[in-house]
Formats: structure tokens, sequence, C-alpha cells
């Protein structure tokens, strides 16, 4: 079997089963604690719990930028535990999106060359990525900010320009860590109401907010609680 | 059936961007640590390129003056001679075969020059009168600043000519007016000033009467105290050893021979010693720019762990990171080398232009320093970029 693989329906987009990960330690911290859970490719799920619940290391597991203790963890079709570290750098540069909640775009960079990141680690030239980066700022309704330098636009643009970045390779899930977490109560509802419309296009969605209120207005509400499912308001598919 | 997901690749044009956001946005901090290398890289190439540059004008100088005049004098001491030399030695040189010319100097120790008859006897201001014969500045090869040189119309006459420095100690810049110094106890008009003497600069600080004007006007007892001998430069060697014989037959002993331009040529060995200091200073100064390039390294990567994070998120692998980071180090310093060259070449050429030479800086001297900035970036950078690299992405994107 080689790592390229896929072990699970195409049509999930994300898939955990029994995913444990524990941090060494006397006695060792385990963040996840048998975690079960499918999102679907199209879907739209918000991740809750309060602060030390495990969300954060879900999403870094997810996200492969950690490695689960045990269980297993497909994405975008790959068992991510069957791929070495720079097959796990090549899935992220191609399949998964990140939006932060402190937005990390790089200072001095314009609008568009911090969304023409997004697909910098793919090899693809400058001047094709800007120009996909052009069509997905358009998508976030940032068309006419381009060329402004991104760490001077306000809060809720900066997050714009986050979520063009991670939407710009078309990847098969977008993460979200606390979208709104950084932002004033419009701007974050506007930038969720991005997200719902990016998700409407189709984007796979995950994001995951301590903010039971937000959550509530996705389709889907999956809670966490001591690194277990506490309740999931849906099943995929 | 998934396809085989292509590796991430970050093109070289890319990775050069890269290297350089972290320069473009903290512009300040890296004008200052490259700073370092510089001024270590501008020390060493204005070295070279002074000491090519003298080295050059000095080579052009033994060119001009020639290399194949000797200098006698007679040793002075209890026991090791009178510091004289024989009256008939100047004719008996001039017969020896290789050799071209020979000219003599003899001191007046009864007379001093002073600017007028009003200077205090004791205040001589350590200059020497001589008297010269007229071919004694062919001999040496010398020229005048001003006027000319005592020749057979003047020789009869009470005329001085002044060494440079001799001129400057009395404060006669111009011969445009009628000038006479106050030399024994006469007037002498003075009719020349020299340039200075490379081979001689003794003579600087003489004033020159003609042996006529010296016999008849100080009252002087001549006898030569200094011979220069010009011969053929196949045959300095021989010459140079038959001279104390032929100079003074009786005691060969007491005369001490020369070769003025082995003053140059030590001259120029003395300051390639100062030249290899100054090179170690450089190199020195460069390795604390080397030092100050790693620690700046360091605080940005530390700095920089947000950026890490989401670098690794969009899809960087640990070498990506590295090889940023490398860069960055290696850009630093390449500016440094670059902006350390231009400044050695700008002293150079000041300084030679301000001393006359021809400005020369070494091919050599000119890649050494990009390359000796390119090995220091690239040993300070390796740690750095070492360490971003091993930043887990998990951490750095949870630090803020």
């Amino acid at each position: 079997m080689t790592a390229a693989e896929p072990s699970v329906r195409p049509t999930i987009a994300l898939g955990m089963r029994n995913v444990v990960k524990e941090y060494a330690g006397e006695p060792p911290v385990r963040a996840l604690d048998g975690i079960s859970l499918d999102v679907a490719a199209g879907e739209i799920v918000a991740i809750v719990g309060p602060s030390g619940s495990g969300k954060s290391t879900l999403l870094h597991v997810v996200g492969t930028l950690d490695r689960a203790t045990s269980g297993s963890v497909h994405v975008a079709g790959y068992d991510v535990n069957a791929l070495n570290d720079k097959a796990l750098s090549a899935l992220r540069s191609r399949h998964i999106g990140f939006v932060f909640q402190q937005f990390f775009l790089l200072a001095g960079e314009t609008a568009l060359d911090n969304v023409a990141d997004g697909m910098l680690y793919t090899g693809m030239p400058l001047a094709e990525r800007r120009q996909l980066a052009t069509a997905a700022l358009d998508k976030v309704g940032l068309a006419d900010r381009s060329t402004h330098i991104a760490t001077k636009l306000s809060g809720g643009e900066r997050q714009r320009v986050a979520i063009a970045r991670a939407l710009i390779g078309d990847p098969q899930i977008v993460l979200a860590d606390e979208p709104t977490g950084n932002l004033d109560s419009k701007s974050g509802a506007s930038i969720l109401a991005l997200m719902k419309e990016l998700n409407d296009e189709g984007t796979t969605i995950v994001v995951i907010t301590h903010d039971r209120l937000m959550a509530r207005e996705f389709p889907r509400e999956v809670t966490i609680l001591d690194g277990r499912v506490e309740r999931d308001s849906g099943t995929p598919l | 059936m998934n396809a085989p997901i292509p590796p991430s690749r970050l093109t070289s044009a890319d990775a050069l961007r890269a290297a350089g956001v972290g320069l473009r946005t903290r512009r300040l901090r890296s004008i200052l640590s490259a700073l370092g290398i510089v001024i270590g890289i501008g020390a060493m190439v204005a070295v070279l390129g002074l000491s090519e540059s003298s080295k050059s004008d000095l080579l052009s100088q033994l060119d001009e003056l020639g290399t194949n005049m000797l200098q006698a004098t007679g040793t002075a001491g209890i026991g090791i001679g009178s510091g004289e030399l024989p009256e008939e030695s100047p004719a008996m040189v001039g017969r020896i075969g290789p050799v071209e010319t020979v000219t003599s100097v003899s001191e007046v120790p009864t007379a001093n020059v002073y600017r007028n008859d009003f200077i205090p006897a004791g205040q001589s201001g350590g200059l020497t009168v001589y008297a010269a014969m007229p071919n004694l500045l062919e001999t040496l090869q010398g020229s005048m600043a001003q006027g000319v040189f005592l020749d057979q119309a003047s020789a009869d006459y009470p005329v001085a000519v002044l060494g440079s420095v001799t001129a400057e100690r009395l404060g006669i810049r111009s011969l445009e007016v009628p000038t006479r110094v106050w030399l024994g106890d006469e007037w002498f008009p003075v009719v020349g000033i020299m340039d200075s003497l490379a081979l001689s600069p003794d003579l600087d600080r003489a004033a020159l009467v003609s042996t006529t004007a010296a016999a008849d006007y100080l009252g002087a007892d001549l006898v030569p105290t200094k011979l220069y001998v010009r011969a053929n430069p196949a045959d300095i060697g021989d010459v140079r050893n038959v001279l104390p014989a032929t100079v003074n037959p009786e005691n060969p002993d007491q005369v001490e021979v020369t070769r003025p331009s082995d003053a140059l040529e030590a001259r120029e060995a003395a300051e390639s010693a100062l030249t290899s200091l100054f090179l170690g200073l450089g190199a020195v100064a460069l390795l604390v720019g080397g030092v100050g390039i790693a620690n700046v390294m360091v605080i940005s990567v530390l700095e920089r762990r947000g950026e890490i994070g989401l670098r690794r998120a969009l899809g960087a692998t640990k070498r990506h990171i590295s090889v940023q980071f490398l860069g960055e180090s290696l850009m630093l310093s390449f500016i440094g080398g670059v902006g350390g060259v231009v400044l050695g070449a700008l002293i150079t050429a000041g300084y030679a232009v301000l001393r006359d030479w021809d400005i020369l800086i070494p091919a050599a001297a000119i890649v050494g320093g990009i390359v000796a900035s390119l090995v220091i970036g690239a040993v300070a950078g390796l740690y750095p970029a070492r360490r971003a690299a091993s930043v887990s992405p998990t951490e750095a994107l949870r630090a803020l």
C-alpha cells in the first residue's frame, strides 16, 4: 500500500476514528480522548468547546500539523498515518486551507501577494498564483484592496484576505480556528456570512470556536469537552 | 483512488523572495546588522587596495630613480673614523669601469643657514650646509620645485639651493620675489628649491652651495662627506664590493656603502607587515559582523515563530524554512559584502587621489571580499536556519 492510496470514501473530506492525542508529562495530558468524527465534502461544521477542551489540538491533528498518538485520521482521502512529514507538507499545500484567529498575514506584502502565498509551496509561478489570488480576493469581496498592504487593512478585511489565501488552491477542506475571535461583532458576522456563502459554493469548512452562540448558526454543531465528542447535532450524509 | 500528492516545491525565485521578506520588513535592523560585514570587508579591500596602489607607486618611483645608485659615507666614532672621506675619493671612484657618474657633497660644519641675521645662532633648525657639485641633482634623479640648481655659471657666486624641508623651515614658499638667506656670515641669494629627494632624504634638510663659494665665502676646508655613485645596473654588486677600498684604500673598513633604493624597498616591506596587521583587524571586524548577523537571525527566528507556523501550515517543509532563513542570512551578508567592497574601493580611490597614486584595487580583493562575506553569512545563518526548521508548527501557531 502506498502513502497516496486512499482508504475512505472520497465524499468524506475528513474522517477520524478513535483519535487519541497525549502530551508527554507526569502524568501525561490526554488532549483528545478517542474522538471519531466524519465531515462530508461540502459540509460546514462548527466544533465548539470551552478553553482547554482540546479543540485546538483537534485542529492541529486534522490539519496534519501534529500527529495523533493513536487512531486514524483521513484527510481528503489520504491516510495521514501513512504519510511522512514531506508528504504531509504536500498534503497541506494542496488540500488543506487554514484560517487563523491572528490572521498571520506577512507584513509589508500586499493583499494580493499574501493570498498568492497560499500556493507558494506548490511550485506554481508567481504570475499564475497572482491570477488565482485576484479571483480569490474577488470571491471574498476584496477585489479593490488587492494592492493594499495587507497588515494595514481593517480586522475584518485582514481576515477576508486570510480566507482568500486559504481558498486560493481550492482545497478539499478549510480549517478555521476562531476566525472571528479578533473581530468586532459586525465584522465577525460578515466573516461568518462569507463562510456560509463559500460553503454554498461547495467549500468544505470546519470552524473551531468557543462561542456557543455562533456555533448555533451552523447547520451542524459538534461539542467537544475534555477531548471527547459530547454532542453532535447531525451526522454527515 | 487518489492520485499521489505532488511534493511541496519552492521555486528558486520564490525562495529568494521569501528570504527577502525579513529584510524588507525590518530594514533598519537589516542595515545595522549588515554594517559589521561592510566594515570588515571595507577594511580588507581598502587595505589591499591601498597596499597595491602604494606598491605600484613605489615601483614606478624605483623605476624612475633607478636602483643602480650607491652611497658611500665615512664611519664616525672613536677608532672607527672621522666620518670624512679622502679628498681624492670622487676621482678614484670615477675610474672604476662600470661607474657612470660620481658626485659628492661636503658638509660645511662652520656654517649654518638662517632666514635672516636676527635669528639667534643657536636656532639652526637642524639644517645643514653642504657644498655640492653641479651634477648632484642629476645623479640623485632629483628635480627642482622652483628656480635652478647650482651650475657652472653660478659656481663662483655666493648662491644657495635649498632642500624642500629647509625651504619650509625657513618659511620660503616662493622665489618669485628675490629671496636670500643668512648663511655663515654672508647673505646668499636663493636660486632654487629642490623637490624632496627620495634617494637622499637627508639633503631635504640641507642648504647647498657650490664648492667654490663654500671655500671662498665660508672659508671651509672641504672634505667629501658623502659620495653618490651611479653604475651600470648589471655590475652594481661588483662596484659595491670594490667601493670601500677605492674610496679609502688605507681604511676600507671606515667606509659604509649603502644602496638607498634598498631603504625604499625596506619601507615597502614594513608597510607589507602593516598590511597584514590591518588585514587581520579587518578579518576580526568581519568575524564580529558574522556574529552580529547570527545574533540578529536567532532573534528573528524567535520573533517570527508565527510566520514559521503559517508557512508550515501553507505546506512548507522543514527544508523550505531552513532555506528561507539561510537565504536571509546570505542576503544580509552579501549586501554587507557588496557595501564593503564599494566602501573599500572608495577609500582606496580617495586616498590614492590624495597621494597622487594610480588607483589599483586588486580583483582578488573584490571577489575575495564577496566570497568571504557569503561564507560568513552561510556559517552565521546555519544555526538560526536549523533552529527555525525545528520549530514545531503547532507551538509556533500557539505562541501568539
